[in-house]
């Protein structure tokens, strides 16, 4: 379950990094949630498009097994720890603007 | 699809997103330095996370379904650009709904 972990690790982080590293606090703006409500659909189908072609495939032992469209539900985290990150700083830099 | 497999993904969220440049003007490509100073810290981490996992065999790729065009750390080209498109992608659709919603403020409002 290295992936569920490392996944885990990296949404509590980047929920860290908004809220206390940055003070930014984009998951209390709702600008974000409803970005991230049309971001979530897309990354569903995209994540389905390469896990269902097994274009990207994984390791039995990493995940926990539990898919949602075809995707390890990890891909979800991962997702989410990506755009947050992402949007995060992208808030801080227009800041010094 | 073929090789073209990964590649047809990325395509997808670039059409997916780009188009909000015109129809929304959310100027993000025009803003393209703040974008990649937001951008390149994250790929960074996101990229060292990628080269362990694929270091330790978590996942793999279908050598059938992308180019060949593999990077350091074992890393496919699709995969670097994904950490490009996708958070370009991200930008583009926030800035997009700070144009039909300006009262939502995210924080980097004078």
């Amino acid at each position: 379950m290295s992936y569920t972990i490392t996944a885990m690790a990296f949404l509590i982080a980047s929920a860290l990094f908004d809220l206390f590293g940055t003070k930014i606090a984009l998951l209390r703006r709702r600008a974000f949630w409803s970005s991230y409500a049309i971001i979530l659909p897309f990354q569903l189908l995209t994540n389905w498009w390469l896990t269902s072609r097994n274009i990207v495939m994984y390791r039995s032992g990493a995940i926990t097994g539990l898919r949602i469209a075809s995707a390890p539900v990890e891909d979800l985290f991962f997702g989410f720890a990506l755009v947050l990150s992402v949007l995060t700083l992208w808030v801080k830099a227009g800041k010094k603007d | 699809m073929g090789k073209w497999g990964y590649v047809g993904m990325l395509a997808f969220t670039v059409l997916g997103s780009f188009w909000l440049e015109i129809a929304f003007r959310v100027r993000v490509l025009q803003r393209i330095k703040r974008a990649l100073f937001a951008i390149a810290p994250v790929a960074l981490v996101f990229i060292i996370w990628d080269a362990l996992a694929i270091a330790h065999h978590d996942w793999s790729f279908d050598p059938q379904q992308i180019l060949g065009i593999i990077g350091p750390f074992q890393i496919p080209l699709e995969e670097y650009l994904f950490f490009l498109v996708v958070p370009l992608a991200a930008i583009m659709t926030i800035e997009a709904v700070r144009r039909v919603k300006p009262h939502w403020h995210i924080g980097d409002e004078t």
